[in-house]
């Protein structure tokens, strides 16, 4: 076969094109659901939150989370008042050793508190569905990755059950789901959220302490809240881009 | 053609070489997914199949499109922003069907319900209402007083 340069320089441009809508794929499932659209963030408000664990169950009964395992879960924080440590005259330092349980994820609520010294608050944890997430990077499958909308999901038929995303997880997020044996983790319940509704825990939460936040809708109220309040995310100084915003987070939270 | 004249077994040996690549091909072809790498290095498919999961809880505008009477109620009371599956439990099953009285959601027992929230404990915000069940109404459910949709006493018996 013979191919003139005229031929090629027509050719070239138009297998280029067709190549870029090769990459860009075929259009999403969903119609009214457009995933570049969205970028998908958590609010929780710490003031807010009482422990009653309502999104631990809500959590739970809306993904089939096995017990013993959790997406989401709360922790009590209590930071004791200084003390003697020892007679030479050091005190104890209750912003760095701070007192912190989570019976059972938190599911049935925490035992009455009686002791009235210090402070205490809860700390609702999920996955901080991180835009630069370590433990998407570590996957060696590509089982597991950031959606366009800024979920991080596992593709559970393709995860071999390697646990290098659990470890890689600075917030302890993942776990290995014991009856299928692959990697499990908060969706930011995917399927609700690409069908208008809020997350489980944020529907079941009492006191609107859990806001689901989209950060590329520019009416969403995360945009004033943010610019309103004190505002941290989980471990800044890993870079990892969390997405999980918690207002009036204590400094001893790790 | 002198040239190429000894040089039968090299040609032989790349034609394994273009065989072994040709395999491996069709392999690549029938075992990578056909989505891999659509938006990413990954199934492309995973995100449909993950958003295809079924949903328990209805969402409180699916309850307030049948409910609009206790919604009404609920609007002037202090549980205005307590959504009705946080106490009810997921319904989606009630809300997802024609006949909604085939599954009937169970009335929650209010002496366990409410004290998930509001027994007292020295960890709660200072400013949530709180009390000691024990002492506040000796075991009796709490609903014989204070209606959930609006809880506070004067509500005037409001279901």
């Amino acid at each position: 076969m013979n191919i003139s340069r005229r031929q090629i320089m027509i050719l070239l441009p138009a297998a280029a094109v067709a190549w870029k809508y090769v990459l860009a794929g075929t259009p999403e499932e969903s119609p009214n659901y457009k995933m570049s659209d969205h970028w998908w963030s958590m609010l929780i408000d710490i003031p807010k939150c009482i422990g009653c664990g309502n999104c631990v169950r809500a959590c739970q009964a809306e993904n089939d989370v096995p017990d013993g395992n959790f997406r989401t879960w709360v922790e009590r924080y209590h930071i004791s008042d200084w003390q003697m440590a020892n007679p030479l005259g050091a005190m104890t330092n209750p912003m760095t050793d701070p007192q912190v349980i989570s019976p059972d994820g938190g599911k049935e609520g925490f035992p009455v508190a009686t002791d009235e010294s210090g402070k205490y608050f809860f700390v609702p944890k999920l996955c901080n569905h991180c835009a630069d997430s370590p433990c998407t990077q570590v996957c060696p499958v590509g089982a597991t990755f950031i959606s366009p909308d800024g979920v991080v999901l596992v593709d559970q038929t393709y995860c071999l059950g390697c646990a290098y995303c659990v470890q890689a997880c600075p917030y302890g997020c993942r776990y290995i789901h014991p009856v299928k044996k692959v990697a499990d983790k908060c969706t930011l319940c995917y399927h609700r959220i690409t069908k208008g509704l809020t997350t489980a825990c944020c529907e079941a939460c009492p006191t609107g302490a859990r806001q689901l936040a989209d950060l590329k809708n520019p009416k969403d109220p995360i945009h004033e809240f943010l610019k309103t309040h004190s505002v941290q995310v989980l471990k800044p100084q890993m870079a990892t881009g969390a997405k999980v915003f918690y207002n009036d987070l204590d400094g001893s939270v790790r | 053609m002198s040239v190429f004249k000894d040089a039968g077994h090299l040609f032989r040996f790349a034609g394994l070489f273009v065989l072994a690549f040709l395999v491996f091909l069709v392999v690549r072809h029938y075992v990578v997914p056909k989505s891999f790498g659509r938006y990413g290095h990954y199934r492309g498919a995973a995100i449909g199949e993950i958003a295809a999961h079924p949903i328990r809880f209805a969402g409180h505008d699916s309850c307030e499109a049948c409910h609009a009477d206790v919604a009404d109620v609920k609007k002037s009371g202090k549980h205005a922003h307590v959504n009705c599956e946080a106490c009810h439990g997921a319904q989606a099953k009630h809300a997802g069907v024609d006949d909604p009285s085939t599954a009937k959601p169970v009335l929650p027992d209010t002496t366990v319900l409410c004290a998930r929230c509001h027994t007292a404990s020295a960890a709660k915000p200072k400013g949530f209402p709180q009390v000691v069940p024990a002492d506040h109404y000796a075991g009796l459910p709490c609903n014989t007083c204070h209606k959930p949709h609006s809880p506070a006493m004067d509500a005037g018996g409001a279901k």
